[in-house]
């Protein structure tokens, strides 16, 4: 009965806002303020680093789920540690860690300014770096776990076959755990898409080029409130069509549920 | 034939009142962390006086010398560019009135008012410029007729040594130079708009921040060249930065209005933070670190 | 065609040290108790575990010698496994898991597909090539997984407790089928198994390994009629007694005051006697006749099974004998009653230990 309570209590919990902002938006002007050129942008931007981010989470991402989960090695715990801080890290100290590293002064960000006139900070490739940082742990935690609940026999199987094990991997154990993959990508992406610390203190606040929507939403409070309920029902909604689409499945392997 | 008398059953486990009990306390101290703790995204800084010495009594300059000590928590919402003036200025506060207890939190004009007129508990609000202050007014926030304190004027900010040599407003335009300012909706961000305007040049910055400070930051970090800030503010870099005067013609004149709130919990407390403020004692400090009278 | 392995590779307590020799076209069973390491001999030869000493000779090429270095990957040997529980690759249907050994051995995708295919048609199993493992029943999986073992012609096909996931019921029938496939594979063939009933349909030749080293190695007629550890005469169903055979050819049984006389007398020496309980016949007296071989006992356990009796005597020597129930009937044998016992000197199996 207590249990009843507090999940009600927990359903209420997200659902007031929603109901609040839903409340409170000026309809009659939302749709100038959806389609007006700095909102367009904001979506356009964040949609386009989020989805970098989250293809570059997959492709750096898998391999270390894989080294993490298959190959023992001195200090595996402290570098997982290592990969997954930005997890509970708060965003902006996230962002003032990649200044000191990738910063026009920072450890490597000078020689890729001073040698190739690379600047992250500032730019688009700025928003993309920040992102990855918080997003791909999600997806490196998420691939982990289905890959050791998986187990090596699949791929032992596929070694007597002839196959090596980047083949066996490939063909066998990734299949397998495509769900938590995809689980994995989609969490990423969610996270990516809502970043605002590391953002705004890595790469800035530029319309068009470093003004993502969340940026937008944060700066359009301090100008127009209605603006911003709009921006923020456009994260939510896109936000809550994908999650919608997440199937039990997937959910499934993320948490490592035997699929 | 001996009896024996059994203990049997199993011991009763207070199980369900204990485990309601160790939620409550769990709850209570999610809620206490989440009072006290500050927000990430937010770029306001909360900081709190610490009071100084034995009581001094302070007079107030319009002439009004209020008999009773003020007491209690203080709350003041004010411009970043206020933060080392009004730091000081809350010092001396608990200093004449101990009891008293001041907490300032500092963030863009643009993003304090807004906080305000959404019911955060704001005692005192100190704006950099008068728009702002008007959305207060507005929405009928304020507790009386908001004062102007203090002026200021924009100065371009650039690294120690001023590496790429930086003469006036002109040279932001360069393609070499990157440069920061604040948001349009912050105070300073729009006088920096203006002063372009008025020395004709078009220059656009790589980021528009979220208040003074961190254009501050950018520009004494060296991710940025230059950076668009007050005068008060290139005075508190200290040696972290250099300042690029811009001439009377093309500068802005920021007028720094204060008032108490409406709603403020400690009115009589806030009155004399207003007051000393705004009188000679408050001027004084305010000039030291840069600022103009009005 | 052959296998010649010395395999030497300690895991946790045991310490696996046999000799292994294939000849070709042979099918051996390795047959053994729970923990032998009969596994542990599949995981080297397929070179999923290292040795920590010895070689590995497959037709003349070393797949692995420890003291040479010499180590070839698993996916370069020619060596196909059964495993236990299939491990059918879940995501692939039942010809790419069949073709599979072929496409990553570098065959193209379509000769592949076709030779996956006519094997799984030999098989019996054309219908389901393209469905997913999970469609398949337990005897059918067994199948494919052999089918997938054999598609790339591995010189040495290893089999891991193959009936062991299948019911009572369908293993008897796919042990015959198994029998037929295996007869269609000329290559070499290691089976492991704890069940003699396997190693009787499907072996040429037993070897007998327990607690890392081997015990016995032969074919099942010669291991069943001379078993030498009790594993294996408990395996086979037979009573084995040690023994001292004299110059006069008369055994006595350690540890009693029992004597034996064999049909064969053994030379002279340590000797294991095999008496399987069907030879031991049981009386209320003491008999006259031509069996020599009696002594008096007390009955420990009685266990009536359907058409047989079985009945446990007490030790020294302990023995187990089989009579029928009009026998009991007869006897009306309870525990604890004492009771003759006799066996037919052409009925004691007596060999060197």
């Amino acid at each position: 009965m207590l249990g009843l309570v507090l999940a009600t209590v927990a359903v209420a919990f997200f659902t007031l806002p929603l109901v609040g902002l839903l409340v409170r938006t000026p309809w009659s002007s939302a749709w100038r303020l959806l389609t007006d050129e700095t909102t367009l942008q904001a979506v356009r931007l964040s949609l386009i680093c989020s989805l970098w981010a989250t293809g570059l989470s997959v492709v750096f991402g898998v391999p270390l789920a894989w080294v993490l989960a298959r190959v023992p090695f001195p200090g595996r715990n402290v570098v997982r540690s290592l990969c997954t801080l930005s997890m509970v890290l708060p965003p902006v100290v996230g962002g003032v860690a990649l200044f000191a590293a990738l910063g026009r002064r920072g450890l490597l960000g000078h020689y890729l300014f001073d040698w190739f006139g690379i600047r992250l900070p500032f730019s688009m490739a700025g928003v993309v770096v920040a992102q990855t940082f918080v997003a791909m742990p999600f997806l490196v935690i998420t691939l982990e776990a289905a890959l050791r609940q998986l187990g090596e026999r699949h791929e032992e199987a596929a070694r007597t076959l002839g196959a090596g094990s980047w083949y066996a991997f490939r063909r066998v154990t990734l299949p397998m755990a495509r769900p938590a993959l995809i689980a994995g990508a989609v969490l990423s992406w969610a996270r990516a898409l809502g970043e605002f610390g590391a953002t705004i203190t890595f790469a800035g606040n530029f319309p068009g080029r470093t003004q993502t929507l969340p940026l937008a939403t944060y700066l359009a409070l301090e100008r127009d409130p209605s603006e911003a309920i709009v921006l923020s029902l456009v994260l939510i909604g896109v936000s809550f069509v994908v999650l919608l689409a997440m199937r039990d499945r997937w959910l499934d392997a993320a948490v490592g549920r035997r699929v | 034939m001996v009896r024996k008398l059994l203990v049997s059953g199993p011991m009763r486990t207070p199980s369900r009142p204990r485990a309601l009990l160790v939620l409550l306390v769990a709850l209570l101290a999610v809620v206490g962390a989440g009072c006290g703790s500050d927000s990430d995204d937010s770029a306001a800084t909360t900081t709190t006086a610490a009071p100084l010495g034995p009581t001094t009594s302070t007079t107030a300059a319009s002439g009004t010398t209020t008999a009773s000590k003020a007491t209690g928590n203080l709350t003041v919402f004010a411009a970043a560019s206020l933060t080392d003036s009004f730091k000081e200025l809350g010092a001396q506060f608990e200093a004449a009135n101990p009891g008293a207890e001041v907490t300032f939190n500092f963030a863009a004009s643009s993003a304090l008012v807004q906080q305000i007129n959404e019911g955060a508990p704001a005692d005192v609000y100190a704006s950099a410029d008068e728009a702002n202050m008007t959305k207060l007014t507005d929405a009928g926030e304020n507790g009386a007729a908001p004062e102007l304190f203090a002026q200021n004027a924009l100065e371009i900010i650039v690294g120690p040594g001023n590496p790429k040599g930086i003469t006036g407003l002109a040279d932001l335009a360069k393609e070499d130079v990157v440069f920061v300012t604040c948001a349009p909706q912050v105070p300073v961000g729009k006088y920096s708009a203006q002063a372009f305007e008025k020395a004709g040049v078009t220059a656009t910055p790589v980021s528009y921040e979220a208040d003074v400070k961190a254009v501050v930051t950018k520009v004494t970090s060296g991710e940025a060249d230059a950076g668009i800030v007050y005068a008060t503010d290139v005075k508190a870099a200290g040696d972290k930065g250099e300042g690029i005067e811009i001439p009377t013609a093309q500068n802005v004149v920021a007028n720094y209005p204060i008032v108490v709130t409406k709603a403020a919990p400690n009115p009589t407390a806030s009155a004399a933070f207003v007051d000393l403020v705004t009188s000679n004692d408050g001027s004084k400090t305010l000039e030291k670190f840069g600022f103009a009278q009005p | 065609m052959t296998l010649e392995a010395t395999l030497v590779v300690q895991i946790g307590e045991l310490l696996l040290d046999m000799e292994l020799a294939i000849a070709p076209g042979e099918v051996v069973a390795l047959l053994g108790p729970n923990g032998a390491g009969k596994t542990t001999v599949l995981r080297t030869l397929a070179g999923l575990l290292a040795l920590d000493d010895g070689r590995i000779v497959l037709d003349g090429q070393p797949l692995e010698d420890v003291a040479d270095g010499a180590w070839v990957p698993p996916e370069r040997r020619s060596v196909g496994v059964v495993f236990q529980d299939y491990l059918l690759f879940p995501t692939l249907t039942v010809v790419e898991n069949v073709a599979f050994g072929l496409r990553a051995r570098g065959t193209g995708r379509r000769e592949a597909r076709a030779r996956a295919t006519a094997l799984l048609d030999q098989f019996g199993l054309a219908a389901y090539a393209g469905r997913k493992p999970s469609a398949l029943s337990g005897g059918q999986a067994q199948r494919v997984a052999l089918a997938r073992a054999l598609a790339f012609q591995p010189r040495l096909l290893l089999l891991d407790e193959p009936l062991a996931a299948l019911d009572a019921g369908t293993r008897t029938e796919v042990r015959r089928d198994l029998r037929e496939l295996l007869a269609g594979f000329d290559g070499m063939r290691l089976l492991v198994t704890h069940d003699p009933l396997d190693a009787h349909a499907l072996a040429d030749r037993v070897v007998v390994l327990e607690a890392g080293t081997v015990v016995q190695s032969g074919t099942l007629g010669h291991v069943t009629a001379h078993p030498r550890s009790p594993y294996v005469a408990r395996l086979v169903g037979t009573n084995l007694l040690s023994g001292v055979a004299g110059a006069d050819g008369v055994i006595s049984v350690s540890g009693s005051a029992v004597r034996f006389t064999a049909a064969d007398a053994p030379q002279p020496g340590p000797v294991h006697v095999a008496v399987h309980p069907q030879a031991v016949a049981l009386h209320r007296d003491a008999q006259t006749g031509s069996p020599r071989n009696d002594w008096l006992t007390r009955v420990t356990e009685l266990d009536e099974h359907g058409d047989r009796v079985r009945v446990t005597l007490a030790d020294p020597p302990g023995m187990v004998a089989e009579i029928t129930p009009g026998a009991q009937a007869e006897l009306t044998l309870a525990a604890g009653q004492p009771v003759w016992a006799t066996v037919k000197a052409t009925e004691v199996e007596a060999y060197p230990a």
